[in-house]
């Protein structure tokens, strides 16, 4: 011991390596700044750009017409809701049970075989699925609709939701199902009323998670809910959503609607930003009860 | 449900072997679970003890390739008659846990409720009843009785395994399994489960794993000692700790291996 410490306190030795471990810390502190930088940059820009063009007309107005200044998108966030409602009717139900029957169900070759096939889709680019849905959905119908928004969206949020929904139901520990059982229980109401009640947070979290990530899709969206300059009546008409729109003014050339699509981005940032807060303050409580 | 005597065994188990896959876990076990009595499960980790507990509620089938062969019956009934559905013989065969699982969602009232609920039951008063009854066989009555709608997961490690033998009671099984019941409780906790078995064999047969010699000689009538998934020994607790007839039973009991 003695001896080793004699070698460290050796003068050379010993600044070459707390120069080396300087680098090492300095290294590793820029990459972790890097990581934060980008969201300090994406919000600096989106309120500077952005903020004068938010008041009560941008979120209750249509667009105006070309030339005309002012104006809102309205249609594009309740359109970005309802797709994002329609997408939840379609993903919520067939990924948490088909998660649930990964978790409670399945055979192990037949799990294998769906996890990987969910894992694919989880890595299909976005606009594949738009143009899938395109010929499935819109050119059947002879019209972009904002069925076709919902469809393609819920598609996406399908695997999503199945392979979290299973993480979580694997959490809940195997007593519980085994004491309901011993109970005389079928599965089925073992499955409904102990096991996700059980679990029911970690869902939550998963689904919003999922909505989140598909709320600022865009590329699916052009191929089937295409955009629209007024308020939808339908669910068969094209519909306008916040991704769309800022696509749409982003690329135009006049600066009324650059400061829009400023805007709209930063409605959409605080609307998935809001989704993730949400998702912190669900999982914050979980741990506390667990502790308690 | 037939007339039972004290002289018609619970369980009448013959030939039994219970199989995961190539392993054999449980080698021909034949036996008579007695009546209003405590059968006592004693023997070394892996032996087949648990196995054995739940070839008798069928909850060893949770396994996916577990099997059985052999026959067993429940006062009189074949438990695994092909027209047989598992959740019926579970209704009539309670089991509690070593680990005490209180669904942690659910208050105290809940939880002791739950099996009758889950299987159709909605009179609330007769609930009521019900729980008061189950919560007082658990000796829990007067300790819960001021705060039924608190979380079952507040209560103490003790009360929440006391509160899983309620939950079972409630179904008014004909058998009550325990799995090692208060091995993961202190002594005092472990000294209130063992009065409280006693106390229920006045009504039920209860079957009890245990790893604790001392409480397999406190609270057993019978004792079965397994090793190696067979049956090396079964007989009166009183003579299976005083004179087993074989070696393996008294080096076991007397601590010398296992």
């Amino acid at each position: 011991m003695a001896n080793l410490n004699q070698h460290n306190m050796n003068s050379t030795n010993h600044s070459w390596r707390n120069f080396k471990n300087g680098v090492m810390q300095t290294l590793t502190f820029v990459c972790a700044i890097l990581v934060i930088t980008p969201l300090v940059l994406v919000f600096y820009h989106l309120l500077w750009q952005g903020f004068t063009s938010i008041n009560l007309d941008f979120f209750t107005q249509l667009p105006k017409p070309t030339g005309e200044t002012g104006g809102g998108i309205g249609n594009a966030i309740v359109g970005t809701f309802v797709l994002l409602g329609e997408a939840a009717l379609l993903g919520v139900p067939v990924g948490v049970l088909g998660g649930v029957y990964l978790s409670e169900y399945g055979t192990t070759k037949l799990n294998w075989w769906i996890r990987f096939t969910a894992d694919i889709l989880n890595g299909v680019p976005s606009i594949t699925w738009g143009i899938v849905v395109y010929a499935l959905l819109v050119v059947p119908m002879h019209g972009f609709s904002a069925l076709a928004g919902g469809v393609v969206l819920g598609m996406m949020m399908i695997p999503l939701v199945m392979r979290t929904t299973e993480e979580i139901l694997q959490l809940v520990p195997n007593g519980y199902r085994e004491a309901a059982l011993a109970l005389g229980v079928v599965k089925w109401r073992t499955i409904v009323q102990i096991v996700i009640p059980a679990a029911l947070k970690g869902i939550i979290t998963c689904v919003l998670l999922a909505l989140a990530r598909i709320a600022g899709e865009t590329a699916p969206l052009m191929f089937t809910a295409l955009g629209n300059q007024y308020w939808s009546q339908k669910l068969t008409d094209p519909m306008a959503a916040l991704p769309l729109q800022i696509f749409n003014y982003a690329i135009s050339p006049y600066d009324d609607w650059h400061r829009q699509a400023w805007a709209g981005a930063l409605i959409l940032l605080l609307l998935v930003l809001s989704i993730n807060v949400g998702v912190r303050f669900l999982t914050r409580d979980r741990s506390r009860q667990r502790n308690n | 449900m037939s007339t039972v005597t004290n002289q018609t065994p619970a369980f009448a188990i013959r030939d039994l072997a219970v199989y995961f896959g190539l392993t054999k876990a449980i080698r021909n076990i034949s036996i008579d679970v007695a009546a209003k009595a405590v059968t006592a499960i004693i023997g070394p980790s892996g032996c087949g003890k648990s196995t054995f507990l739940r070839s008798l509620n069928r909850m060893h089938e949770l396994v996916p390739e577990a099997r059985m062969t052999g026959d067993i019956r429940l006062f009189g009934d074949d438990i695994y008659a092909r027209n047989i559905d598992p959740v019926v013989v579970r209704r009539r065969v309670g089991m509690v846990f070593q680990k005490p699982n209180p669904f942690p969602t659910m208050s105290i009232a809940e939880n002791v409720t739950v099996g009758l609920q889950l299987n159709g039951v909605r009179d609330s008063s007769l609930l009521a009843e019900k729980m008061e009854q189950a919560l007082s066989m658990a000796a829990l009555w007067d300790e819960v009785k001021d705060r039924l709608h608190a979380p079952a997961i507040s209560l103490s490690g003790g009360q929440q395994q006391r509160l899983c033998i309620a939950r079972a009671l409630i179904m008014q099984p004909e058998v009550l399994l325990m799995d090692e019941p208060a091995s993961a409780l202190d002594p005092i906790a472990t000294a209130k489960i063992e009065d409280l078995i006693v106390e229920l064999k006045k009504d039920y047969t209860i079957v009890i794993v245990t790893h604790n010699m001392q409480q397999a000689a406190r609270i057993s009538d019978t004792t079965a000692f397994f090793y190696m998934g067979e049956l090396v020994e079964f007989g009166a607790t009183a003579k299976m700790f005083t004179s087993p007839s074989k070696k393996q039973t008294e080096d076991y009991v007397t601590g010398r291996f296992g």
